[in-house]
């Protein structure tokens, strides 16, 4: 298919998301629609879903120009779209979920499984899709979930496929199979438009890559394009993006966890006997593909997990097992995996979550009554000093982009005195101008001499970030190495084979 | 003409208040419709309405005058009826009949004020209290048998008794709260099956010595002794019912603002009903925090209930705040009506009140059933809850994010 907008206009009261887009998407091209987190690319690619009716413009499909009241509209003309969370229904099996909408009869109205499980088949063989049709959908990891909305909308016959973000839930592996299948589908003569703002991917995978900032396309290069152009491209200035440490100064241990053994919600022991130390002034990285017992690992360091077995032991005090309130009052900061499900309370304001875990502390609160005026002025500090891009700190958390939100938990966590803080996921799903500025302030955090753990799925971070390299998998430490060990190494140890040379 | 402008953006904008105040436009309007439909002399009308000239502006003159005859009572029997209250202002009698309906309305909003903030307040925790009721009755009873059963002087008696009443209602929330913490027991359930407890028990109570009226069969208790009664606010002689229970309820209005806007225990309510992970995460017991609030609820569901029977009956018999007298029941849809935060809960209150005393008047001058009140009632409420209905019926511009912002959250959760 061949796709073109023309002037593509979308107004929200005063602020315009989409300003005079101009795109064309030609048949067998996999096209990069690059950007930062409310650059527009989620507006642009709803209204060519027809989920938004665009304000001026036109959409030509084949040169024909076309209206798309709704998705139905746009799924009739061969558009199908991949959304970053997946529209599947969890119980239901994969074969279920791809027919669903446009089942298969036989007589009587009987769904037909068995041509459903053909039709699946087909598609697989055919584009490398590979997915057993009848498993549950929740019984699937993610990166196979998204194959079955790809099939989904293959089945749909679709031309042009949207993928909105389609790596910010994968790990690297599935990563990079989701760019091979994106191949196979291109070089069968399928669109696809890819929404990103991972550089590195972008360059792999795309034929074009068109930058769009503030609404605005500003230009169309080919993926050769350095990282550092694109990035400039998509935030408007220099961006840095490699790490700038200086050599850590490691001193005495800070965070010490000793064979901890935790389990997870069935009753597995996902950590299975870690013993991990962090030392003032250093960064440890815990690397690992996820749900290899990181996740478990961290809720258990910060209370919020029974552990089983082992101890945790903060600047050399117990905390083991202690309430959440007693751990993060005895100084141990927590920017958590999933930030809009544990770190945020999206209906409240940035002040009230800058004091969301400190809200009986002085002088936010007195007797029991809160300091409304302090809770305000701290917020506003800390909005000015952590540049947090915010109306005013009255505004409700939800009406700051993802950067801004992950913002104002890093300000909250690093503004209470700490000994040490543990990130997971710091960077998932923030933009370039957002991941330079997190990665900057981690540092900053080590060199003010607290101990920092990171637990990161993407080895770019662990390996730019982190002093000391711990590597898990399936709820142990498979080895602690240092950074400047090559990547296939640390991909052996994510994987449980011990390299040659790491001990 | 910058004003108008002003004012006309204003309500295209949709905020809460004005999705409030169209609701109960709608609401009228509904009311408005079933009048029509089930009264015989409007029905009659508009079926000759069509066979003459002038007919259908007859009939169009009956159906006006009907229902505009049903809300002018509602009206006129909760407010004020402007004939009479000039008749008292000229000739300076007659004020017990101008300032009667008022007070009517001020009466019976005093508990539903108390009732609503109490159900509100759990609503904020992310929690369902369908047991108010259950914990005013605990509350009346508590109260009742302090008031009757102790003798002390009054600066200490009435004190007494109304902590007794909150003593009653927390012992009411105090079950379900430790309940769904140390259990899970969903507090749904727990809350609606205690309001049945809390009614056989108060029937107990009424068949018992030594609350039960000395020489009686019937389910009737003593009557509160003078020193523990909330004294009409105009003396015994004025003839209107309105007590001193209206200081509770400003009281409890003061304290629910200072709880949920104010006090750290309220933030960690409100982080608990908007985001119970995050709330985890950030420390928050949630335990101590459920708990907390059903004690709380409880309490002041207890208080509304000795409030009721302090200002107005000082008895209780075993139609104590039984079937349509439910006020923790009303107190419930008052509580979303107000959106769960004390000014809107003491506005609701007061229309709700309103629609309760009016509609009383309403039957008893036109022969509208009462029941059309009730109607009147669920529908606004209705169309509260679905703002995207109101704003449809009405153009309104696109919501803004927190006013579409659903009341309740939790359930389940």
């Amino acid at each position: 298919m061949r796709l073109e907008l023309r002037g593509i206009t979308k107004k929200f009261g005063s602020l315009t998301a989409n300003d005079h887009i101009d795109l064309v998407v030609e048949p067998g091209q996999i096209h990069c629609l690059l950007g930062e987190n409310g650059a527009g690319k989620s507006t642009l690619m709803n209204v060519l879903f027809g989920l938004l009716q665009a304000d001026e413009g036109e959409i030509l499909i084949d040169g024909e120009p076309v209206r798309l009241a709704n998705s139905g509209d746009a799924v009739r003309r061969g558009i199908g779209m991949v959304h970053q969370h997946f529209m599947l229904v969890p119980v239901f099996s994969v074969a279920e979920n791809v027919v669903l909408g446009f089942e298969p009869t036989r007589s009587l109205d009987r769904l037909d499984y068995a041509r459903a499980r053909e039709d699946i088949r087909s598609v697989s063989r055919e584009f490398g899709l590979e997915v057993d049709p009848d498993a549950t959908v929740e019984s699937l990891p993610i990166g196979l979930q998204q194959r079955v909305e790809i099939i989904k909308a293959l089945g749909h016959d679709a031309r042009l496929l949207i993928l909105d973000e389609p790596t910010a839930v994968l790990t690297p592996q599935e990563a990079d199979a989701l760019m091979a299948i994106m191949r196979s589908l291109a070089a069968s003569g399928k669109s696809i438009l890819f929404i990103s703002h991972k550089l590195k991917e972008v360059r792999q995978v795309s034929d074009v890559v068109t930058v769009i900032r503030a609404g605005k396309v500003i230009g169309s290069v080919p993926p050769t394009a350095s990282e550092s152009e694109l990035a400039a491209m998509m935030v408007g200035r220099e961006v840095s993006l490699v790490v700038e440490k200086t050599v850590a100064v490691p001193a005495e241990p800070v965070l010490e966890v000793r064979d901890l053994v935790v389990r997870d919600d069935r009753g597995l022991a996902v950590v299975n006997g870690v013993s991990l130390e962090v030392r003032a002034g250093e960064i440890v990285a815990l690397a690992g593909v996820q749900g290899n017992g990181q996740t478990e690992f961290v809720e258990a360091v910060t209370g919020l997990r029974h552990v089983e077995s082992g101890s945790v032991l903060l600047a050399g005090r117990d905390i083991t097992n202690r309430p959440p309130r007693e751990i993060l009052d005895a100084g141990l900061g927590h920017i958590p995996e999933d930030r809009q499900h544990d770190g945020v309370v999206l209906s409240m304001s940035v002040a009230d979550n800058m004091v969301l875990n400190t809200p009986r502390r002085a002088p936010f609160a007195r007797h029991g009554t809160r300091n409304l005026r302090a809770v305000r002025d701290h917020a506003e500090t800390l909005v000015e000093s952590f540049d947090v891009r915010t109306s005013s700190v009255e505004a409700p958390l939800s009406s700051l982009s993802g950067g801004n939100q992950q913002k104002v938990i890093v300000a909250r966590e690093l503004s209470r005195p700490l000994e040490a803080l543990v990130a997971s996921q710091p960077t998932r799903g923030l933009d370039v101008g957002s991941i330079e500025y997190v990665h900057r302030e981690i540092v900053r955090v080590r060199d003010e001499g607290h101990a920092v753990l990171i637990v990161s799925s993407e080895l770019d971070e662990v390996m730019a970030l982190g002093d000391r390299v711990a590597v898990m998998f399936q709820g142990r430490i498979t080895g602690v190495v240092d950074p400047s060990t090559s990547r296939e190494d640390v991909g052996l140890l994510m994987t449980g084979s011990t390299p040659a040379e790491s001990r | 003409m910058a004003r108008v402008r002003g004012l006309w953006d204003r309500y295209r904008s949709a905020s809460p208040v004005t999705i409030a105040l169209l609701a109960l436009v709608l609401g009228l309007v509904v009311g408005a419709v079933i009048i029509i439909a089930t009264t015989p002399e409007i029905l009659n009308a508009w079926r000759g309405a069509f066979h003459s000239w002038g007919a259908p502006g007859h009939a169009l003159k009956v159906t006006f005058d009907n229902v505009g005859a049903a809300y002018r009572s509602i009206v006129t029997g909760s407010i004020v009826d402007p004939p009479q209250f000039w008749h008292s202002v000229t000739t300076g009698r007659g004020w017990t009949a101008s300032l009667t309906p008022l007070s009517e309305t001020l009466t019976y909003a005093i508990p539903l004020v108390i009732a609503s903030i109490a159900v509100g307040i759990t609503f904020q925790t992310g929690l369902f209290n369908i047991g108010a009721n259950g914990q005013a009755i605990l509350g009346g009873v508590a109260g009742v048998a302090v008031a009757t059963l102790v003798h002390l002087p009054m600066v200490l008696h009435l004190p007494l008794t109304l902590l007794a009443g909150i003593a009653g209602g927390v012992v009411g929330g105090a079950i379900p709260g430790l309940l769904k913490a140390y259990t899970g027991a969903h507090e749904v359930i727990v809350t609606l099956m205690f309001n049945y407890v809390a009614s056989y028990f108060m029937l107990f109570c009424l068949l018992s010595t030594p609350l039960q009226l000395p020489n009686q069969t019937n389910a009737i208790s003593r009557t509160m002794p003078g020193g523990t009664q909330l004294a009409p606010l105009f003396g015994t002689a004025s003839g209107l019912r309105v007590n001193y229970g209206i200081v509770v309820a400003l009281a409890v209005t003061v304290f629910a603002i200072w709880l949920l806007d104010r006090s750290s225990i309220g933030f960690e309510f409100r982080v608990t009903g908007a985001n119970p992970h995050a709330a985890r995460a950030s420390g928050i017991n949630a335990r101590r925090t459920l708990v907390t609030s059903f004690l709380i609820s409880g309490g002041l569901a207890g208080l509304a209930g000795v409030t009721w029977v302090a200002g107005t009956t000082h008895y209780i018999d075993q139609n104590f705040l039984q079937g349509s007298a439910g006020i923790g029941f009303t107190a419930i849809t008052v509580s979303l009506l107000g959106r769960n935060r004390p000014i809107g809960i003491v506005w609701g209150s007061l229309l709700f009140a309103a629609l309760e005393v009016g509609g009383s008047n309403m039957q008893a001058n036109t022969g509208i059933p009462y029941d059309l009140a009730t109607v009147i009632q669920s529908a606004i409420v209705i169309f509260v809850a679905t703002p995207v209905l109101v704003k449809e019926i009405f153009r309104l511009r696109t919501l803004r994010a927190e006013s579409i912002k659903v009341a309740t959250a939790g359930w389940g959760s």
